[in-house]
């Protein structure tokens, strides 16, 4: 045997262990996921309360098959609910990223104004979105900017400690570099501080579309009468359509996954690789 | 053959020298500098005291001394980080107040934007220094900049996508593309390797033939400082460290490594200076 022919039967093995490899990383979860139903299936043979896998998926055969129907009021598909529940956090994060934004920026620069704020942030940041529904409501009146600002006041927190705190950790070198320069202040804030802050805006922004997630279940279980995700489950509550729920927050697990997975990508796409 | 000329700085004749009215001698002047910090007991620390120096304009000048013993805070009172507690900093007779542009700085670390490319590192200096020159004439500075520290190949890459000396360049050329009156470095080549170091000394002492700037550079290398400065001011230890002795180098410019090494001065000199710092103000930790 020649050697270039012993290197090609080496590389097919390396490539025939790089694809066991992957099929591998796909085929662990699908069967770990299949064990689970089965402890799933099992257990609730022995709990009447609590459907098994089988019976949600007869249950709720009808909505998995048709995520897109809409007879008018709150009965509507299921990619209906989530898609105004995904709107409500889409704006109110939007606010939060914002105003976050801003004001971390100005109290990171601001010794006093960081000095003073933070430890009024710290608490308030652990605040319970739910805690926020009724004092929401009685302010605003109405379920649908009260929704919104639950996200918001949820959503808000993260993005702004860790804004403040990336303007706050700034390379005094960068720092000195402005100075000597006499920077503008346009170019110091678009070219030194906000790229110098980004990584931990990014964080922010990234722990935030969790909680803004968490936060709208939360309200919405809360806010009779409006289509989303939330209100759905509880009204299947309500209905005693458990197997509803469960599918409902299958759905729920699946978009926050997505969520979380769509600001990964994005924080590795903006991001520049640094030093 | 010429002797070794030094200049004991003591501090009743620099006194005299400073009541008299700024002379085109003194571009920089550095008159009774004591530099103290507060500490924890309510006292004070005090790092500098009684330090006295002129620079001419055009002149380049090396600081050598051991570490801590206050080069750094001397020269951010150049660079205008910090202020003297007594004394004055002037520049053209004009106390120095703040950073500024006239007197720009290589840092220790480059302190280049990672995120900027080489070319775009020294637009941000030369758009924000000459705000009113044309797009085209900018670009011209810093393409000239970029060029005369070789680095046109490399002037679409970010600093983490070169090497430190590479990164040391484009400093270089920041600095030097805003045309400062005073060029300050801070231990420029320290971080690098033995070649590059003397590399980047040749090219620093070349592009200075054309611009000749005045400089002010930190170093701990006796050779390095023998081969570029005219003066080499050598500190005693802190705290309240001074100026021990100055050192006019005796070479001639231009300036030729080979050469200069080759001369009887040279180890003249060499040997007063590391006598200086290893003998006579040696470091009683070391």
């Amino acid at each position: 045997m020649t050697l270039a022919q012993k290197q090609t039967i080496q590389n097919r093995f390396k490539l025939k262990a790089k694809t066991w490899e992957r099929i591998d990383d796909i085929l662990t979860p699908i069967v770990t996921l299949f064990i689970l139903l089965a402890l799933w299936q099992l257990f609730s043979a022995f709990n009447q309360n609590l459907p098994g896998p089988i019976k949600v998926v007869q249950d709720t055969w009808k909505l998995i098959l048709y995520p897109f129907y809409d007879r008018g009021g709150t009965d509507k598909g299921l990619f209906w609910q989530v898609w105004a529940s995904l709107q409500r956090v889409l704006i109110g994060y939007s606010i939060a990223a914002v105003v976050g934004i801003t004001v971390g920026v100005i109290i990171g620069l601001n010794k006093r104004a960081y000095k003073g704020l933070d430890p009024i942030f710290q608490i308030l940041r652990t605040v319970p979105p739910l805690a926020w529904v009724p004092i929401a409501l009685a302010a605003l009146q109405q379920n649908q900017p009260a929704a919104l600002f639950v996200i918001f006041i949820t959503a808000v927190w993260p993005i702004l400690i860790n804004t403040a705190v990336g303007v706050k950790q700034i390379p005094q070198d960068y720092i000195n570099v402005s100075q000597v320069l006499q920077l503008p202040r346009g170019e110091f804030f678009f070219k030194v501080l906000f790229p110098a802050a980004l990584p931990y805006i990014f964080t922010g922004l990234r722990i935030a579309i969790g909680l803004a997630w968490l936060a709208i279940i939360a309200a919405e279980i809360v806010m009779s009468g409006i289509v989303g995700i939330g209100f759905f489950i509880w009204n299947a509550y309500q209905n005693g359509q458990v197997s509803e729920i469960i599918l409902a927050l299958v759905y729920i697990g699946l978009v926050g996954w997505g969520l979380d997975k769509l600001m990964a990508w994005l924080q590795n796409k903006i991001l520049p690789a640094q030093r | 053959m010429q002797t070794l000329s030094t200049t004991h700085h003591d501090r009743s004749t620099s006194l005299r020298g400073s009541m008299d009215a700024p002379t085109v001698n003194e571009f920089l002047s550095i008159k009774n500098v004591k530099k103290s910090f507060p500490i924890a007991d309510g006292g004070e620390y005090v790092v500098l005291d009684g330090v006295n120096l002129t620079v001419k304009q055009g002149e380049f000048v090396c600081l050598i001394g051991h570490s801590g013993c206050g080069k750094s805070t001397l020269l951010n009172m150049v660079s205008g980080f910090s202020k003297p507690t007594t004394g004055s900093v002037t520049l053209k007779g004009k106390p120095i107040m703040g950073p500024g542009p006239d007197r720009m700085v290589v840092f220790q670390g480059y302190a280049l934007l990672p995120w900027l490319t080489a070319y775009e590192n020294i637009y941000l200096a030369v758009n924000a220094v000459y705000q009113e020159k044309s797009k085209g004439e900018k670009d011209e500075i810093v393409i000239n900049h970029l060029k005369m520290v070789g680095l046109m190949d490399a002037k679409d890459k970010t600093p983490p996508q070169i090497s430190g000396g590479m990164r040391q360049r484009v400093a270089i050329a920041r600095a030097l593309s805003i045309r400062p009156e005073v060029l300050v470095l801070d231990e420029p080549f320290g971080a690098l390797d033995a070649i590059t170091k003397e590399e980047l000394q040749e090219e620093l002492l070349k592009i200075w033939n054309h611009t000749r700037n005045t400089v002010l550079m930190i170093t701990h290398d006796i050779d390095e400082a023998l081969f570029l400065a005219d003066k080499i001011v050598m500190m005693t230890n802190g705290p309240s460290a001074e100026i021990g002795e100055v050192i006019e180098v005796p070479f001639k410019r231009p300036r030729d490594r080979a050469r200069i090494m080759e001369m009887p001065e040279y180890y003249k000199v060499r040997n007063y200076v590391l006598d200086y710092l290893y003998n006579r103000f040696a470091h009683a930790v070391d």
